[in-house]
């Protein structure tokens, strides 16, 4: 945090508390809604299904009203930082990534299954975060997936998902 | 007496070859999930889990699968302390003030010291919450036999309204989360009507979101996202733990024997509390400032300042799960999270269990005991091996924690689907934790919320919608009165501010 004194700041604490206590308020306004279509009243024969999540909702909103109040009411909430840019793309160099592996898992167009998946994944950490050498990457990929491999399928026996190369080993 | 009686025959459960061999799996499990950054107790506990489906399975399966759980709870206690003294990367939140004193001790080349005192004090908090449980839980579990849906409700209360009345933050923070956790347990369908409540069409919302899910989205994932924002250095002391170094610890330990019973009296009595762990830590550490005749050099490295905190921290930890096997309302994330185990295993938590499941609490309890000193002997002599994990370089770590996440994730239920609800969860998590949202309270509400519905409507049921029933004797009136104290304690420790002539302004939390 503290070399990022430069860095440009991703909005402040106040936008950041503002924009989630909004989402809280659309959450559970959602609820309350939904609840209002179940009945949230008392019935023939006791409570109705949205009897209980009613007051939740409720609850939800009028407390998101106090916090949404509270990021406005506080000076210090605009001048300090949520996120740098800098601390953003490194959230984003492990957010991204992370998706396009659960892609990769399974897919409409190919799927590699979880252990194939989890050595491109690896991989690709090794190779653009840590600037290893091929041998060194394929070693540890390969080396930790393999041993998940047998740790899950052979020891625990559960399954996950499987890929081609799997499929040419003969597991299902 | 019945309880030693007991024991003894738990003792007689949990004493095999394969329970012991479990423990000392669980426990190295355990101190690695709890030295890695991103695993901790909670969600190690989860991805675990799914391993013990078949285990459970087979006849006294259940306490050998709630061994290997509970034992890396312990690991992952011992763990935090290992990072707290030689990275000063508190890995729980109640191992921050283990680092007050711990890493001044490790920067004076005194890490040693430090750990062995941690550790054994860890070891003591932990042993004389054990013994509170053993003697204490058979009584509770027998008065809650004569709890009805009010009681239980009642209870559940009071879980809820202690995270709003101890929360450092901002009480509507609290509120807001747990309501969240509430509303998400409602999500599927609805098991006394059939209705289908939240679900919006999507059939992948039918079964609700598990809150396995949730923990490891939250803490794992949310936690990998924090740390690599930090950058990605580790500057840590070394560690060198000798037998010499140990002994001559020891032997410094019982001079702050005082320290020690009254950091386990408040580790214990703050444990029962939801949530209470870290409140204890902290409140025993200032309590062994103010009261210790070297208070005034807390801070700049004594020993007596990381024995304090440990202390009450493990203390804390073992007596949280005290509520969550008599009454069914574990009280930390992680309990929750063994209590979700024992659903899914089949087995009922409530005081019924132990009437109907006798072998399995005691054979719990004792494997707490057996536990707690294989945890101290492996981790006074491998912390070097420990240590040298938090040396492998984040680019290799951070991938293979977020590839068990996925695994841990996708075992629950062999759903894919929820490999993603868990990268949302760790978004959730991540900007959570920036703005202060607290995280425990929502897993709580998401574990139980169905629970506490429950006896909310049974209890309206009974008494036909009038909430008078909530105070229809002493016992659900003494309960619900303490809970709606504690529910607004925020706004009545305010006012006693104010009326005491202080401004009302509260000091902000120290960082």
């Amino acid at each position: 945090m503290q070399d990022g004194q430069q860095d440009r700041a991703v909005g402040s604490f106040r936008v950041w508390e503002a924009l989630v206590a909004i989402l809280f308020i659309i959450f559970g306004s959602i609820v309350v809604f939904d609840s209002r279509r179940l009945g949230a009243s008392w019935g023939s024969d006791g409570p109705q299904a949205g009897y209980f999540p009613f007051y939740i909702g409720v609850v939800i909103i009028i407390a998101s009203a106090f916090n949404l109040y509270g990021a406005f009411s506080r000076a210090e909430y605009a001048r300090k930082a949520f996120v740098y840019r800098g601390q953003l793309k490194m959230v984003l160099t492990v957010m991204v990534p992370s998706i396009a592996y659960v892609a990769l898992i399974n897919n409409p167009v190919y799927s590699l299954g979880i252990y194939e998946a989890s050595i491109v994944f690896i991989a690709f950490f090794m190779r653009v975060l840590g600037k290893y050498g091929w041998a060194k990457i394929v070693a540890v990929s390969v080396g930790v997936m393999t041993a998940f491999f047998l740790m899950f399928e052979v020891w625990f026996k559960v399954p996950l998902p499987k890929g081609p190369i799997e499929a040419l080993l003969g597991f299902r | 007496m019945a309880e030693i009686n007991s024991l003894l025959g738990g003792f007689a459960v949990a004493l095999t070859w394969f329970n012991l061999m479990l423990m000392f799996a669980g426990i190295v499990l355990g101190v690695i999930i709890g030295v890695l950054p991103g695993l901790g107790g909670a969600n190690g506990v989860a991805i675990l889990l799914p391993l013990t489906f078949t285990l459970a399975q087979q006849p006294g399966g259940a306490t050998s699968a709630i061994i290997l759980l509970s034992c890396i709870y312990w690991g992952a206690l011992f763990g935090g302390a290992i990072t707290s003294v030689l990275f000063n990367i508190p890995g729980e939140p109640w191992s921050v003030a283990t680092t007050f004193d711990g890493y001044p001790l490790a920067q004076q080349g005194r890490a040693g010291n430090a750990l062995a005192a941690a550790f054994t004090s860890s070891f003591v908090g932990a042993l004389i919450a054990v013994v509170m449980i053993t003697f204490l839980s058979p009584l509770v579990a027998k008065f809650a036999l004569r709890f009805g849906p009010p009681e239980f409700f009642s209870v559940y209360l009071l879980t809820f309204c202690a995270f709003v009345g101890m929360s450092k933050g901002a009480p509507m923070k609290t509120v807001a989360a747990m309501m969240m956790g509430f509303a998400m347990a409602a999500v599927g369908i609805d098991i006394v009507t059939g209705q289908l409540r939240l679900t919006f069409g999507f059939t992948e919302l039918l079964k609700g979101f598990d809150f396995l899910i949730a923990v490891i989205g939250l803490f794992g994932i949310g936690e990998i996202l924090l740390t690599i924002e930090e950058g990605l250095v580790f500057k840590g002391a070394s560690a060198k733990l000798n037998m010499r170094v140990v002994l001559e610890t020891w032997k410094e330990l019982p001079r702050y024997w005082k320290t020690s019973l009254r950091s386990s009296a408040v580790g214990c009595l703050m444990g029962i509390v939801p949530g209470g762990a870290t409140p204890a830590s902290f409140m025993s550490y200032g309590v062994a400032k103010r009261m210790s005749p070297n208070g005034q050099k807390f801070g700049t490295g004594q020993v007596e300042g990381v024995v304090a905190p440990e202390t009450a921290a493990h203390a804390a930890g073992t007596s949280a799960l005290l509520p969550m096997l008599t009454l069914g309302v574990p009280g930390s994330p992680t309990a929750a999270v063994l209590l979700g185990g024992l659903m899914i295993w089949g087995l009922q938590p409530g005081p019924l269990l132990f009437v109907e499941k006798a072998d399995f609490v005691w054979g719990l309890i004792a494997s707490m005991y057996l536990g707690n000193i294989v945890g101290l002997i492996v981790v006074l002599t491998c912390v070097p091996l420990f240590a040298s994990i938090l040396r492998v370089p984040f680019s290799i770590i951070a991938p293979v924690i977020l590839v068990i996440c996925a695994i841990g994730a996708f075992t629950v239920h062999t759903s894919l689907f929820d490999v993603w609800l868990m990268l949302v969860f760790g978004v959730m998590g991540y900007v959570f934790k920036k703005l202060d949202y607290p995280l425990a309270p929502l897993v709580l509400a998401l574990v139980l919320g169905d629970r506490a519905e429950d006896s909310f409507r049974q209890s309206m049921l009974l008494s036909q919608g009038d909430l008078r029933i909530f105070f229809r004797n002493e016992l659900v009136g003494f309960v619900t009165t303490l809970s709606l104290i504690l529910l607004f304690w925020p706004l009545i420790s305010r006012g006693l501010d104010i009326l005491r002539g202080r401004n009302g302004e509260r000091p902000s939390p120290k960082e």
